[in-house]
């Protein structure tokens, strides 16, 4: 992974840099010992290592906004970290770079019930969030599966998702506002608590912009009020074809499942060793299928979706009675990266979407390379949506096993591209896929998005090296190459 | 008067913008012209009519995932939708309706490229999202004539910035869509429609709040005062006599039954209650959605849509129409606003909004009005100047509806 060329002129001054911050945020805030630096290192791909320069920890935005302000008179690079949770490396510290972490933003700011909104600093938990309007009924719907320790400035950041997307949206679905903090010191606030942010959409845009665009500092989502009842349903089938026609049925029948989780034979045997939730190990492909509303409707679709199960050649079908045995289903599956962690010294987890219809061609391709690689691989999958998780396993302390899983894993984002899919479909292109960004966009693609970036930090300064593969300086990219102007084309009709 | 270009195909349509960007001539982009009258009035001549790049592209009902040519005809998608059982779930309002006194009906007019550029969504929004939450890919030629491409056609995609979010509501304004990816869903197979009669403003903003509030999962909460009830289509509504608080439940035929009695029970003490059953309750809300009520009235009458934090609705509305005599519907829950006033007093709208309670559109007004209020609300200073740069990384030479959204990127 080729980063940008850390600057030895700010290196040279970082004493200067540690001095100036600690002016701006005191005491502990600012974290400059090499030991104490380790702890940064990496986030949720620790694939990827690097010690930052220093780490400054703010506690308001005010701090937040003089850090920038400091760093961009100065020329020097900032990468945002929320609680570095994140699978694409998106926090991946700079050798010539600060870190800013918002982990002492925790707070919630604001529950608002009247308008079904919660305000809360980026630090907070993505489940502290539910758990603070729990008691009247109410949850945040994305639930990454970090979501015990994600932050919702990182979900926000991110994208994230999780498995009730295809009902409940992604992040960006639920977002109605955020204060970010630009690289040069201004604080602007995008939405708010009503619907539409108006204008341009730039709460879309930083919704998922993986910190290049701006710091945030404060986050306003939509909560909803709690189902009222849910069931799960565990349908095993002999082929992962009859699986995803199963899950074709499904939503041709008209019917969006609050959840909608395929596991292959690996992951299903990795997860019941680990868990013991009661998969079926004699079925090639099982699905999780979730209802949840009104009881009546729950409990009329479980016997719907049987039934197309069973049109679909099922030959394992059990419904939860009980929350206890809901929650026992979803264990498995909630649990299927460590489960994997623990039949193999390591695994990378990869995230490509695919057009469900591909779904068959992809399994088969899949087993067909790690036969040609020589690594093991199982395969979660959000099917509803068709957001692929294969996990690739190997053992880095054998010699080019991390190269050969790399590979492997670059050929089936390739191959979700191929397909009509993406390379990411809720981590992040960060540093991982950074380098594969061009499968999936042209030159041209890449440099509006990056004309993008440009209005917001025109010196990219803010987490530069993650997301696109080339850094083009905003003025290049700026550059009109204006055709001279003689109409010459014929063709066009004219009215 | 300069003649109209009207490419055919992605190419021609790059060799358009192209001429015109050599030229510095700005273009006046528009697909059937349905939405002509929205937004800032701007003297562009030049033409740029997208209604030849046009046909579904793909549509695959298991993916709910369907492509389009931009200057593909609304009414086109909703047709091919509606063979699967499925729809654009947010419901997008047909604003010719109210712009240019079309019936409502389940027909829209105007294109999918327009619906995603204007970015009105109906009742639906409180549950479903809005256009932006259903864009998941396009295709365009930006302001520097240049091809490009962002999001996908697949459902979750978080692959580079989401420029799709940016294209919804943008007028135009940064590139010419030649192809778009929307999200599709099923109809709900049943819809009802509980009403309550005679409530006050802030009483009907209290009992959408217990509604919207409660788990039977509402997919939509209006209220229309006395005097707009009376002028529906549907002849409770109109019968009543009062003001009428609306709340539709949908989904399974027996899941609707069971809820739609759960919030009679919850609604019975605001007042007395009736309901409505499918084709009313749909005839119902497709007034809401594209507020027909006010689709005959003078055109000296000015109509505004109001984005605020819904409790705040109530209070908002009634700072207008204390002033004049305004009349306002509230739909999502009390989080949107329409009104209908005297063009003369159309400053009140925008004093009534706090800096934090959401923005004012001028959605129909005559000509002198549109040329002196912005239609779509100030930004702050600081937005503004961000909102200018994102312009300017798109369209450098502000040749794409120049002024149709912000006055400020007519220079």
């Amino acid at each position: 992974m080729i980063m940008p060329e850390p600057d030895a002129d700010v290196i040279a001054r970082r004493d200067e840099i540690v001095l100036a911050l600690r002016d701006i945020v005191p005491g502990e805030g600012v974290i400059a010992e090499q030991n104490e630096l380790s702890a940064y290192e990496s986030d949720g791909l620790s694939a990827y290592r690097q010690r930052p320069m220093v780490v400054v920890l703010p506690e308001t935005t005010a701090q937040v906004s003089d850090i920038l302000k400091y760093c961009h008179a100065n020329g020097i690079k900032v990468v945002p970290r929320g609680a570095g949770t994140g699978l694409s490396g998106g926090a991946l510290p700079l050798a010539d770079g600060v870190t800013l972490g918002l982990g002492k933003f925790n707070q919630i700011k604001e529950i608002d019930f009247s308008n079904r909104c919660v305000v809360a600093q980026p630090g907070v938990t993505n489940l502290g969030i539910s758990d603070a309007v729990a008691h009247e009924g109410f949850y945040y719907a994305p639930d990454p599966s970090s979501q015990i320790a994600c932050s919702i400035g990182g979900n926000v950041a991110e994208n994230s998702g999780g498995v009730h997307c295809l009902k409940y949206g992604l992040t960006t679905n639920n977002v109605l506002g955020v204060e970010i903090v630009m690289m040069d010191g201004e604080i602007i606030r995008l939405g708010g608590r009503h619907l539409e942010a108006g204008g341009y959409d730039l709460l879309g845009v930083v919704t998922g912009s993986e910190g290049l665009l701006g710091v945030i500092t404060e986050v306003t989502v939509r909560i909803l009020q709690k189902p009222a009842t849910a069931r799960a349903l565990l349908l095993g089938f002999g082929s992962s074809e009859q699986a995803g026609d199963c899950v074709g049925g499904i939503i041709d029948h008209g019917i969006i499942p609050g959840g909608l989780e395929m596991m292959d034979k690996h992951a299903i045997h990795a997860t019941e060793d680990f868990v013991h939730a009661g998969y079926p190990l004699d079925v090639a492909a099982l699905l999780i299928v979730e209802l949840d509303g009104p009881q009546v409707e729950v409990d009329l679709l479980i016997d719907q979706v049987e039934h197309i199960a069973s049109g679909c050649g099922a030959t394992y079908s059990r419904a939860s009675t009980t929350e206890d045995e809901r929650l026992t289903f979803w264990a498995g599956r909630k649990n299927a990266f460590p489960a994997v962690g623990r039949i193999s010294p390591d695994y990378i987890c990869m995230d490509g979407t695919i057009p469900r219809s591909q779904l068959s061609y992809v399994l088969r391709r899949l087993s067909q390379m790690s036969a040609e690689y020589g690594l093991r691989c199982a395969n979660v999958f959000h099917a509803g949506d068709g957001n692929l998780h294969p996990l690739i396993l190997f053992d880095a302390n054998v010699a080019d096993e991390l190269e050969r899983a790399e590979a492997f894993g670059a050929e089936i984002l390739k191959l979700c591209v191929a397909v009509g899919g993406v390379l990411t479909g809720e981590h992040g292109v960060g540093v991982e896929k950074r380098d594969l960004m061009g499968e999936m966009f042209s030159e041209d693609d890449m440099k509006q998005q990056q004309r993008l970036k440009c209005a917001f930090d025109p010196d990219q300064l803010l987490n530069p090296g993650k997301v696109y593969p080339t850094l083009h300086r905003c003025a290049e990219l700026g550059k009109m190459h204006v055709h001279n102007g003689e109409l010459p084309f014929p063709d066009l009709p004219r009215f | 008067m300069p003649q109209t270009l009207r490419p055919e195909n992605e190419d021609q349509l790059l060799d358009a913008v192209n001429w015109a960007l050599s030229r510095k001539i700005p273009l006046n982009v528009f697909g059937l012209g349905s939405k002509s009258s929205l937004g800032q009035a701007v003297s562009v001549e030049q033409g740029l009519d997208m209604s030849a790049l046009s046909g579904i592209l793909s549509y695959e009902p298991s993916e709910l995932v369907l492509t389009a040519k931009a200057g593909t005809p609304l009414h086109e998608i909703q047709s091919a939708l509606s063979e699967h059982n499925q729809s654009m779930a947010f419901e997008p309002v047909d604003l010719s309706v109210i712009l240019n006194g079309k019936e409502p009906s389940n027909e829209a007019d105007g294109t999918v490229g327009g619906m995603i550029a204007a970015g009105f969504a109906g009742p639906r929004r409180i549950r479903q999202g809005g256009v932006r939450d259903h864009v998941l890919g396009f295709r365009a030629i930006s302001g520097r004539a240049e091809l490009f491409k962002s999001g996908g056609k697949v459902m979750k995609n978080v692959t580079g910035f989401d420029l799709s979010k940016l294209m919804a509501g943008s007028m135009g304004t940064l590139a010419v869509m030649s192809e778009v990816t929307i999200k599709v869903l099923p109809v709900p197979e049943k819809s009802r429609t509980v009403l309550v009669q005679g409530l006050d403003e802030p009483v009907a903003i209290a009992a959408m709040r217990a509604a919207v509030n409660s788990p039977h999962e509402v997919s939509a909460a209006a209220h229309l005062p006395q005097s707009v009830a009376a002028r529906s289509g549907v002849d409770l509504v109109a019968g009543s006599g009062a003001a009428v608080t609306a709340v539709r439940v949908e989904g399974p035929g027996a899941s609707v039954e069971t809820r739609c009695a759960s919030l009679r029970k919850l609604l019975a003490p605001f007042g007395e209650l009736e309901e409505l059953h499918s084709q009313r309750s749909a005839r119902f809300w497709a007034e809401v959605r594209d507020a027909s009520f006010w689709r005959t009235t003078p055109p000296d009458t000015t109509i505004w849509r109001l984005s605020v934090p819904p409790s705040r609705g109530a209070h908002i509305a009634a700072a207008i129409t204390r002033e004049c005599g305004a009349e306002a519907l509230f739909d999502w829950g009390g989080g949107l606003i329409w009104l209908a006033l005297p063009d003369s007093r159309h400053k009140i709208v925008r004093a009534a909004l706090d800096e934090q309670d959401g923005h004012a559109t001028l959605i129909r007004a005559s000509d002198s009005i549109r040329t002196t209020v912005p239609a779509f609300h100030p930004p702050s200073p600081s937005l503004a100047a961000l909102s200018r740069r994102v312009k300017s990384a798109f369209d450098p030479h502000g040749i794409l509806n120049p002024g149709r959204l912000y006055p400020t990127d007519a220079a």
